[in-house]
């Protein structure tokens, strides 16, 4: 299987993401320029965490625009397997690929920390190696995080089982305490309708090797491999 | 011919940017200070075109790259 990591200008967590896939699962993996037209036929994108654009205007709001991105969307829309990570998620939102938007942490602190997900939905390509409701130790970094969308479109999600994660206690439980960013409903990860692409404010990458305090991320990448 | 458009959330949205201002400007005494959202503003400057012209390209601009429609929304002036 064949990854490849986008950069942007502004990315900084392109190598580690790099680093994960190619050394530490052994795959084939890729680096794909901003700036670029084609995908050279990657079997999954990943967009990593950093700042695009130095999140001018707003988080990832530039990045919909490179060339690479409009490819990205094709793919996507012919089911193309799509990860986008913290900015990448951002990304994902500006290009509607996911619903909602995101909004400044609730207590306007940029939050660099481990937090704990709750898995809600396991029958997609990023969580088939996790069960429902496990609990994985996984950082974050972030200033904008705060997910927000619309009541109507939040049933939405609800029905169509979009949530894949939501910040949780370490025992798996929701409180306005473990929701860090305020997220609407503790929303932490978002597929689309599709099921093909998931964007989350945690920093899997950040978290697959024990060295790192956690290798709880590994296990979403590992899902993506044994999906394909 | 020069515009200005300026972008802040939705009423719908919380704004804790605002509400810190606010606080601020509470604890130097402006007690009459009810409520602040905070924006962004954009002075834009066009040629060779029409006002007709401006008041369809602003809106679409402004939809499409300055604001983002789900938690924002914009209003604009020819100024120039």
């Amino acid at each position: 299987m064949k990854f490849g990591v986008v950069i942007f200008p502004g990315s900084n967590c392109d190598y580690d993401t790099y680093f994960v896939l190619k050394d530490v699962l052994d795959q084939e993996t890729t680096f794909l320029w901003h700036k670029e037209h084609t995908l050279h036929s990657v079997d999954c994108v990943v967009l990593p965490g950093g700042f695009s654009y130095g999140d001018y205007l707003r988080s990832g709001a530039i990045a919909k625009f490179s060339p690479l991105m409009q490819e990205v969307k094709e793919f996507a829309d012919k089911g193309g397997l799509v990860l986008g990570i913290c900015n990448g998620f951002q990304v994902l939102l500006e290009l509607e690929l996911l619903p909602g938007a995101m909004l400044r942490n609730k207590n306007l602190k940029f939050l660099c920390q481990h937090v704990h997900l709750r898995t809600e939905n396991t029958h997609t390509p990023f969580t088939n190696r996790v069960q429902k409701g496990d609990v994985l130790k996984i950082p974050i970094a972030h200033f904008d995080g705060n997910y927000f969308v619309e009541p109507e479109a939040l049933n939405m999600i609800k029905q169509n089982d979009q949530i894949i994660f939501r910040y949780c206690e370490p025992d798996g439980q929701l409180t306005e305490r473990a929701n860090v960013n305020g997220s609407m409903d503790c929303i932490a990860g978002l597929m689309n309708t599709g099921g093909n692409v998931l964007g989350m404010m945690p920093h899997p990458e950040r978290a697959s090797e024990t060295i790192l305090g956690s290798e709880d991320g590994r296990i979403i990448f590992e899902s993506i491999i044994h999906s394909l | 011919m020069k515009v200005r458009v300026l972008v802040s959330f939705k009423d719908s949205v919380l704004d804790p940017q605002g509400q810190t201002v606010k606080n601020a400007l509470h604890t130097l005494g402006y007690r009459e200070v009810k409520d602040i959202r905070q924006g962004k503003v954009f002075e834009i400057e066009l040629e060779g075109i029409s006002i007709e012209e401006a008041d369809r390209i602003i809106p679409e601009i402004s939809d499409k790259v300055l604001a983002n429609p789900i938690i924002e929304k914009f209003e604009y002036q020819i100024i120039e």
